[in-house]
């Protein structure tokens, strides 16, 4: 115990030195796009090019009127990014937003902000927020608060949002150092001192593994008491919605009752919390909902409970090392996200793959689609209280995919089957005869019979047919994408709007639906899936007769890659939605910054306009609806 | 072919009241319906058609901690949700079992960092540890196998 009680008087991180993982060199400046040009004609002085890539706005007050013209005038109608990135020996912090124009795509537009870096753990000087023009903004911003440190001004909610509240220090910045690996903020000197685990229960409160603010005393900490959540919601209201999003404005009405007599009947407002655990909230979410009777007036969620700071990690890692951990994310479809990492990396260093890698990943990856899918599929059926029996003849055909991957990949999940370049194995004669069966017998066949039981049943179309509307608009203003926007009208698909890959070798179509309820939501999975085994089947013929067999890896293969200097943004269209890397390089064997833009997450963001003003049970169906999986909501 | 036939005409069993308490608990056991990464998804795929857990007796998954008597650590432990989850097993009513599921549940695994608790076992008591990253669905079988030899095995006295 003696070890124990002398932690908390550790000292502090002291300043980095940032020898190995500095700035890069000056490097030449970005290459100015027509869009850049018109932004620099119009706001000269307030705007220069960035390193790298994309615009640095100097004049921060120029900000709000700049990202506005890039909204109205320049149709960047979607925030698709906001991270930022600690250039220590810059002394700055550089934050970035990156715009698209949905559904047209192209090319992300970057704006970047700078502001110095503040010493310990003070949060920076105020930057302009974009959540009154990008309301897709806040959850994002929340994150690069709760990692950066940076302050928001005009976030609504600007709270830690992975990170649990009272929390000390801002674990993405360079001199933030993780105890066990850095000597100076590691509590112990072996993580188990004595070669014996120890309990909790034989520990302080906090555990070894904390930084601890200055003059902390444990005995007299009390924990924080989670109250700001609830305190936010506390305020009174008499069950109208704030929110118009065409649900719930309309006051409650009973048949046969009079004003006074609905008066007599008001009930007060309930907060109810839901999860971390709780079976319909798929994995770890916590929802906290205002109810007035079964309406939901309010809803909160609180994320984190799975976080592990995979961008941390990914930041220690060599590049190739990242792999595997990119299956952990969405672990539903690991080789569609592995498929975006390596992406972006080729695209740094410029690497060429061959045919055969690239149908392999045609193939595999959609496979995913379908397996993703079908999960999907299965768990809203749960939500919708068909409990179980959808689900598990979904998992069984699941199951036939993931046989094929894991016979070709050596893992039923956690593939990592691709590589810089290349895919770490190719097909046998057998295991591409099992493709051929999956993709031209088994797999059509199952789609119809989903199609034939589930698309006509009435209690499905009754509790899922205008239940969780949200129009085009707010869809692109909330950076939603992925089925959820296809089901509003837009066909936004970055296969398509941003294209990799062979996908312009294949004839499909991207399914789009105009209602935007949760009935179309699965509409569009349906269908996404049948055009999944159409592109599955081309490329199963195509590979055949267009590529080499064993011809798996373009150029050299190699474990350490050097990746230029430079930056990218890598997008893939998975399952959930757009999944993207932004990587920055500053020419060294691990990523300088490696951020993730989660599709879950942020379509979790419009959560709370879906589900207000609906009752409790659809806010469940809205969630199935969205599909989130909780390991890439909270890397 | 019953039990009738290997005792012949006798008609009586004779054991030990902590034999026969051991056997009854072991093949009853209710799983608490909880799932936090990557093995939730192996989890409820042993519970689907292929693998049937019922097979063995627990497919009852509770979503209840009070209706449980058996944990499935099915993921990674973050620092954030070790409160919660130590919550959860005090909920439970004696007597209870923990499952560590995969290698980050049992150690930490591959995210090996500040956020994540490094085993589950500094929170709660663990039973079992399966190891995989995802255990497949086989593994985590057996060592629920594993487990009921364990429960079959217990003095009645670990949980007065």
């Amino acid at each position: 115990m003696s070890e124990v009680t002398a932690t908390p008087a550790k000292p502090a991180a002291k300043p980095a030195a940032p020898a190995a993982h500095g700035a890069a060199k000056p490097v030449a400046a970005a290459k100015m796009t027509p869009e850049m040009s018109a932004i620099a004609a119009k706001f000269g002085g307030a705007v220069e090019a960035a390193q790298y890539e994309g615009l640095l706005v100097t004049d921060h007050s120029k900000f709000i009127e700049i990202a506005t013209y890039v909204r109205d005038v320049l149709k960047y109608n979607q925030l698709t990014n906001n991270t930022a990135t600690d250039y220590i020996k810059d002394g700055v912090i550089e934050v970035v937003n990156q715009f698209t124009r949905v559904p047209q795509g192209g090319a992300p537009l970057t704006l970047k902000l700078r502001v110095p870096r503040p010493s310990g753990h003070d949060k920076t000087q105020p930057v302009p927020s974009l959540c009154p023009l990008y309301p897709g903004a806040e959850f994002q911003e929340r994150e690069t608060y709760d990692m950066y440190g940076v302050v928001f001004e005009g976030n609504p909610d600007l709270r830690r949002i992975l990170m649990w509240e009272g929390f000390n220090g801002w674990p993405l910045r360079k001199d933030w150092k993780e105890a066990y690996y850095e000597g100076d903020t590691k509590p112990f000197e072996s993580r188990w001192p004595g070669g014996d685990h120890k309990l909790a229960e034989e520990r302080v409160p906090w555990e070894d593994n904390v930084n601890y603010p200055p003059g902390f005393d444990p005995f007299a900490f009390k924990p924080h008491p989670d109250g700001d959540i609830y305190d936010s919601m506390l305020a009174p209201s008499d069950g109208t919605v704030s929110i118009d999003n065409g649900h719930g404005v309309a006051p409650t009405i009973v048949e046969g009752l009079n004003a006074s007599e609905m008066a007599e009947l008001k009930t007060d407002e309930i907060i109810v919390n839901m999860g971390p655990q709780h079976p319909s909230t798929h994995g770890v979410l916590r929802m906290v909902v205002k109810l007035d009777g079964e309406k939901v007036t309010d809803l909160k969620l609180a994320l984190g409970y799975l976080h592990r700071n995979h961008e941390k990690i990914g930041e220690r890692n060599t590049w190739l090392h990242n792999i595997p951990y990119t299956d952990r994310l969405d672990y539903i479809t690991g080789i569609y996200n592995e498929w975006g990492y390596v992406l972006g990396v080729e695209r740094m260093m410029g690497l060429k793959t061959t045919d055969r890698v690239e149908y392999l990943r045609v193939i595999t990856g959609e496979l995913t689609r379908l397996a993703s899918h079908f999960w999907a599929i299965g768990f809203l059926l749960n939500d919708l209280g068909a409990f179980f029996t959808p689900a598990l003849y979904f998992i069984t055909e699941r199951d036939l995919i993931i046989d094929l991957l894991e016979a070709v990949t050596g893992s039923r999940m956690m593939c990592n089957y691709m590589r810089f370049g290349g895919v770490s194995r190719d097909f046998t004669s057998a295991q591409w005869a099992m493709a051929r069966e999956l993709a031209f017998e088994r797999l059509p066949r199952t789609i119809d019979e989903l199609d034939h039981f589930l698309t006509e049943n009435e209690i499905l179309k009754a509790r899922s047919i205008g239940t969780g509307y949200m129009s085009a608009d707010r869809c692109i203003a909330h950076s939603l994408t992925g089925p959820c926007l296809r089901a509003a009208g837009i066909g936004y698909d970055v296969r398509r709007a941003d294209p990799y890959g062979y996908y312009d070798r294949f004839d499909f179509d991207i399914p789009v639906l105009y209602n935007g309820d949760v009935y179309d939501r699965y509409l569009v999975r349906v269908q996404e899936m049948r055009e999944s085994l159409k592109i599955i089947q081309q490329a199963l013929n195509q590979a055949e007769t267009q590529s080499k067999v064993g011809d798996i890896q373009g150029g050299k293969k190699a474990y350490n890659h050097r990746v230029p200097a430079g930056q990218c943004y890598a997008r893939v269209e998975t399952p959930k939605g757009e999944l993207g890397y932004y990587l920055v390089s500053d020419g060294n064997q691990n990523p300088y910054k490696y951020h993730i833009r989660s599709c879950s997450y942020i379509n979790l963001n419009s959560m709370k306009e879906m589900a207000v003003g609906q009752k409790v049970a659809d806010s469940v169906v809205i969630l199935g609806s969205l599909d989130i999986v909780l390991g890439e909501v909270d890397r | 072919m019953g039990l009738e036939q290997k005792l012949g005409d006798m008609g009586v069993v004779t054991t030990t009241l902590e034999k026969a308490v051991g056997w009854a608990r072991s093949n009853a056991l209710w799983p608490l319906m909880f799932g936090l990464a990557c093995c939730a998804i192996e989890m409820m795929s042993v519970q689907a058609a292929r693998y049937d857990l019922a097979r063995f007796g627990m497919e009852l998954m509770r979503a209840s901690p009070r209706q449980a008597d058996l944990m499935i650590v099915a993921g990674r432990v973050s620092r954030k949700m070790a409160p919660v989850l130590r919550t959860l097993y005090d909920q439970m009513p004696d007597p209870k079992w923990v499952i560590a599921m995969g290698d980050c549940a049992s150690c930490g695994g591959v995210f090996n960092n500040y956020a994540v608790v490094q085993g589950v076992d500094e929170i709660v008591p663990v039973d079992v540890y399966v190891a995989g990253c995802p255990p497949r669905p086989e593994t985590l079988i057996d060592g629920i196998m594993k487990l009921q030899e364990k429960i079959k095995n217990e003095p009645l006295k670990k949980w007065q």
